[in-house]
C-alpha cells in the first residue's frame, strides 16, 4: 500500500475556494493546504459546509471560484482520479454480491483478471468480510455495508481517503469497526480526511482538526490544541458542546 | 449488461426465426381484395384449389375497395380483385392495371330491423325502398369508407334522386362487419353484400328485407397490374391466377362454394 | 360472454393448429419487436438520463408524447416507408412479419426509452457521487445502471410488450392480416368481430389475455425472487 516508490499527489492546495448556490454563499473564500501525511478531521455544526468542502477536495463538485490543485510531483489527471477514494455517509452498493462490488471498483480502474480477483479477495479478508462476501451487498446491514465500502476503497490502494461522516448512521459496534479500519488505512500510509461531529471520535482518531462554521474556516489546529486550548470563541463553545447546531 | 448482451444475441436469432416464413419463398403472389370476399370464406375455398393446380400460394390482403386500389397503385400487391366496375375501368384507363375482366357476381341486399318500420319489404324496387327509408328518416348505417359496397350504396341514392343527410344517415367509416354490428345494435337499415350477410353471425334483430332488383347486382372484376408501372411484381404468377379465375376450373370452383347451404358467388367470366 | 369462455376453452383444449400458428406468430412478432426495441431504447433512455445537452427537455417531452402515438399512425408511417413506392420499397417487406416487427418497434421504442429514462435518472441520482468517486465515466455508467435497474426495467420492457401484443391498428395495415402469414391474435380478433362471430372473437381475446398474463406472471415471479435475494 505504500506509495514510497511513486511520487505523491499531495499536497492538495485550495486557493480562494468559494461555493455559491442560488445567491447563497455556502463556502466563503478559503485557503487550505493538506500535506502528505496525517489524519485530518473536519468538524463543525450542521450546515457548516463540511461535506461541501470534502466534495470539492475530492473533485465531485467544482468550486464557484478559486482553485483546487494537487501539487505533488505524481499528480496527473489520471493519477488524481485514481489515487483518491471516498467513503460516504450512506454507502452506495451495486446490486450484486459484496465481493463483486469490490471487483467492480477495481475493474473500473483497469485492474482485470487474476489481479482483480486477488486484490478483491485480499480486501475482503483484510476487513473480515469473508463470511458475507457472496451475499448481495444491498441486503447487508448498515455497518456491514460501511465496512464493505471501506474494503472497496482499500482495494483501490488510494493515497488519500475522504470519509464523509462514515459512522453517523451506525451502532457502537459498527462505529468501532470503522474506526479500526481508519487506523488500518493510516497504518498503510493513507492520508485520512474525515468529517465528523462526534467529538470523542475526533479525539480518538485525529492528528489535526479543521473547524468550520457557516462556510468559514474558523480554526485549524493540532487535535490536542483544538480540544484543550481552542483559540476562537466558536471553537471553545463547540468543544464544550454548547454551540447551537 | 448481461441481459442486454443476451438480448442483442437473441433478437436477430428470433428475427431469423420469423423471416423464413416469407423470405426466399417466391412461390406466392399477394392479392389485394375486399373484406367481403375474404370474410365470406370464398378464398378459403378456391385458393387451395388454385395452389393444387399451380403450386402458387395466394396471400390475400383484405381491405376496402378504395384501399385495394391504393395498394395496387403503389405496387404493394401483384393483382387486385374488387367490385366497383366504374372505378375499375378508371383504374385501367389510368394505366395502373393491364386489363379488367369480369369474374363473378353476387348481389347486394337491404337488411333492416325485423319490424321493418319503413316498409321496405313491400317496395317495388330498390329505388322505392331507399326512398321509403329516407322519407321516414329511419336510421340507416352506411359504410362511409369508399369501399365497393359504399360506392354501390351511394349509387343507389343517386339513382333515387336523394341526397342522404341528417341524423338518420350514419356514415360509420367502418368495414362491412363493423357496420353490420352497429346496425344490429341500433336497429338500423343497412346495404350489404349477400355473402357477408350469410356468413355474419351477430344478426340480432336484423333480417333480409329486400332483394332481387337488378340494380343490386354486385360484379367482381380481376385486374392484373401494369407491367410497365410496376416491373418488379410477380406478373407471371399473377397472370396465372387471373387466367385460372376465368378458366372453367376456376369458375367451377367459385360456383362450388356454398355457405349454410347457399351458393354465394355466381361465375360470369367475360 | 359464457359462449366466449366456452369458445376460448374449446380452442385451447383442441389445440387448433390454425390457432397455434396464430399464437406462435403473435409471440414471435411481439417478442422480437420488444427485444430489438429494448436493445436500442434502454441505452438510449439511459443516455438521455445521464447527459445534459441543449434541447434535452424537448427530447424528453417528445419521447413522452410518442408514447401516445396512435398505432394506426405508426402503422401508416411504416406502411408508407415499406410500400413499393416508398423509400424502403425495394426490400419487399410490406405484408410480412418483419414489417409487423418494425411497426411494433416504432410503438415500443418511445415507451421503453421514456420509462427507462425515468428509472435510470432516479438510480443515477442515488449512484452518481459514488460512481464518479470510483472514476466511472458516464459511458461506463450506462451498462452499470441498466444492470442495477434490471428489476424495474423488466417492468418497463413488459409495458412495451403489453402495448405490442395488444395493438391491432399498426399490424393490420403493414401486415395485411394474411391468413397463415401475417395473421396474429389481434387481427384475427378484428376479423372475427367483423364477421359477427363475437363469441369466437372474445374467446380469442381471452386467450390473448392469458398469454400476456403468463408472460407477465413469469417475469414477475422471476423478478420478485431475484429482488428479494439481491435487495
Amino acid at each position: 500500500m505504500s506509495q514510497a516508490a511513486t511520487p505523491s499527489l499531495l499536497p492538495l492546495e485550495l486557493r480562494g475556494v468559494t461555493f455559491r448556490h442560488r445567491d447563497q454563499t455556502l463556502l466563503q473564500p478559503l485557503d487550505l493546504r493538506l500535506e502528505r501525511d496525517g489524519k485530518t478531521m473536519i468538524m463543525g455544526p450542521n450546515g457548516a459546509g463540511k461535506s461541501l468542502l470534502m466534495r470539492i477536495c475530492h473533485g465531485l463538485l467544482q468550486p464557484t471560484a478559486g482553485s483546487v490543485r494537487w501539487a505533488g510531483a505524481g499528480a496527473t489527471p489520471e493519477t488524481v482520479r485514481r489515487r483518491q477514494a471516498m467513503v460516504f455517509q450512506r454507502p452506495v452498493m451495486l446490486r450484486r454480491s459484496a465481493l463483486a462490488n469490490v471487483r467492480y471498483a477495481l475493474s473500473v480502474q483497469g485492474v482485470a483478471g487474476s489481479e482483480c480477483r486477488r486484490r478483491a479477495d485480499e480486501a475482503i479478508e483484510h476487513f473480515g468480510l469473508q463470511a458475507i462476501a457472496q451475499r448481495p451487498a444491498r441486503v447487508l446491514s448498515g455497518g456491514e455495508q460501511q465496512r464493505l465500502a471501506l474494503a472497496r476503497a482499500w482495494a483501490l490502494r488510494p493515497e488519500i481517503l475522504f470519509m464523509d461522516e462514515p459512522t453517523s448512521a451506525l451502532d457502537p459496534a459498527a462505529i468501532r469497526a470503522v474506526e479500526e479500519a481508519v487506523r488500518t488505512f493510516h497504518a498503510d500510509g493513507v492520508r485520512i480526511v474525515m468529517n465528523t461531529h462526534d467529538l470523542g471520535q475526533a479525539r480518538r482518531l485525529a492528528d489535526e482538526v479543521i473547524f468550520l462554521v457557516n462556510g468559514r474556516l474558523v480554526e485549524r489546529a493540532p487535535v490536542d490544541d483544538f480540544f484543550e486550548r481552542p483559540r476562537t470563541r466558536e471553537a471553545a463553545a463547540f468543544v464544550q458542546g454548547e454551540l447551537v447546531w | 449488461m448481461k441481459a442486454l448482451l443476451r438480448n442483442m444475441i437473441l433478437a436477430p436469432a428470433l428475427l431469423a426465426a420469423v423471416v423464413p416464413v416469407h423470405a426466399g419463398d417466391s412461390g406466392h403472389i399477394t392479392l389485394a381484395s375486399t373484406t367481403s370476399t375474404e370474410a365470406s370464406g370464398l378464398f378459403g375455398h378456391i385458393i387451395p384449389k388454385f395452389r393444387e393446380a399451380t403450386g402458387i400460394h395466394v396471400r390475400v390482403v383484405a381491405v376496402g375497395t378504395g384501399q385495394a386500389f391504393e395498394i395496387g397503385r403503389r405496387g404493394d400487391a401483384d393483382i387486385v380483385l374488387v367490385h366497383d366496375t366504374i372505378g375499375e375501368e378508371a383504374f385501367v384507363e389510368q394505366g395502373y392495371a393491364a386489363e379488367r375482366r369480369d369474374v363473378m357476381y353476387n348481389d347486394f341486399i337491404l337488411v333492416g330491423p325485423s319490424p321493418d318500420p319503413a316498409g321496405v319489404a313491400g317496395a317495388h324496387s330498390v329505388r322505392d325502398a331507399v326512398r321509403r327509408i329516407a322519407d321516414g328518416e329511419h336510421p340507416f348505417t352506411s359504410r362511409g369508407d369508399d369501399s365497393g359496397t359504399h360506392r354501390a350504396e351511394r349509387g343507389l341514392w343517386k339513382d333515387a334522386g336523394i341526397e342522404p343527410a341528417g341524423h338518420w344517415y350514419r356514415e360509420l367509416g367502418s368495414g362491412m362487419g363493423a357496420t353490420l354490428n352497429t346496425a344490429a345494435a341500433m336497429d338500423a337499415y343497412v346495404y350489404v353484400d349477400r355473402a357477408t350477410w350469410i356468413a355474419f353471425g351477430n344478426r340480432q334483430n336484423l333480417e333480409l328485407l329486400f332483394e332481387g332488383d337488378e340494380a343490386m347486382f354486385n360484379q367482381y372484376g380481376s385486374l392484373p397490374l401494369s407491367t410497365d408501372r410496376h416491373p418488379h411484381l410477380k406478373h407471371d404468377k399473377a397472370r396465372k391466377w387471373h387466367e385460372w379465375l376465368l378458366s372453367d376450373e376456376g369458375q367451377e370452383a367459385i360456383a362450388g362454394y356454398a355457405l349454410r347451404g347457399q351458393q354465394l358467388f355466381f361465375p360470369n367470366a367475360r | 360472454m359464457e359462449n366466449a369462455f366456452l369458445a376460448a376453452f374449446r380452442l385451447i383444449v383442441e389445440m387448433d393448429p390454425v390457432l397455434v400458428g396464430i399464437v406462435t406468430l403473435s409471440l414471435q412478432v411481439s417478442l422480437t419487436a420488444v427485444l430489438l426495441a429494448s436493445a436500442i431504447a434502454l441505452p438510449l433512455g439511459a443516455a438521455i438520463a445521464l447527459w445534459r445537452f441543449p434541447g434535452r427537455g424537448a427530447v424528453i417531452v417528445f419521447l413522452n408524447a410518442l408514447m401516445g402515438l396512435p398505432p394506426v399512425v405508426a402503422g401508416l408511417m411504416v406502411y408508407l416507408l415499406l410500400s413499393r413506392a416508398g423509400p424502403l420499397g425495394e426490400f419487399g417487406l410490406l405484408f410480412t412479419p418483419t414489417a409487423m416487427v418494425i411497426a411494433q418497434m416504432v410503438l415500443i421504442l418511445p415507451i421503453v426509452a421514456a420509462l427507462s429514462r425515468q428509472v435510470i435518472e432516479e438510480l443515477w441520482e442515488e449512484y452518481r457521487e459514488q460512481l464518479q468517486s470510483l472514476g466511472v465515466t458516464r459511458l461506463r455508467a450506462i451498462p452499470t445502471l441498466l444492470w442495477d435497474a434490471r428489476f424495474s426495467l423488466v417492468t418497463v420492457v413488459l409495458a412495451g410488450f403489453g402495448r405490442a401484443s395488444a395493438e391491432v391498428g399498426a399490424v393490420l395495415i403493414v401486415g395485411g392480416n394474411i391468413s397463415g402469414v401475417t395473421r396474429v391474435m389481434t387481427t384475427a380478433i378484428a376479423l372475427e368481430t367483423s364477421m359477427g362471430n363475437l363469441a369466437l372473437a372474445l374467446g380469442l381475446g381471452i386467450i390473448l389475455l392469458l398469454l400476456v398474463a403468463t408472460v407477465n406472471g413469469l417475469a414477475y415471479v422471476i423478478g420478485e425472487t431475484a429482488r428479494r435475494r439481491l435487495g
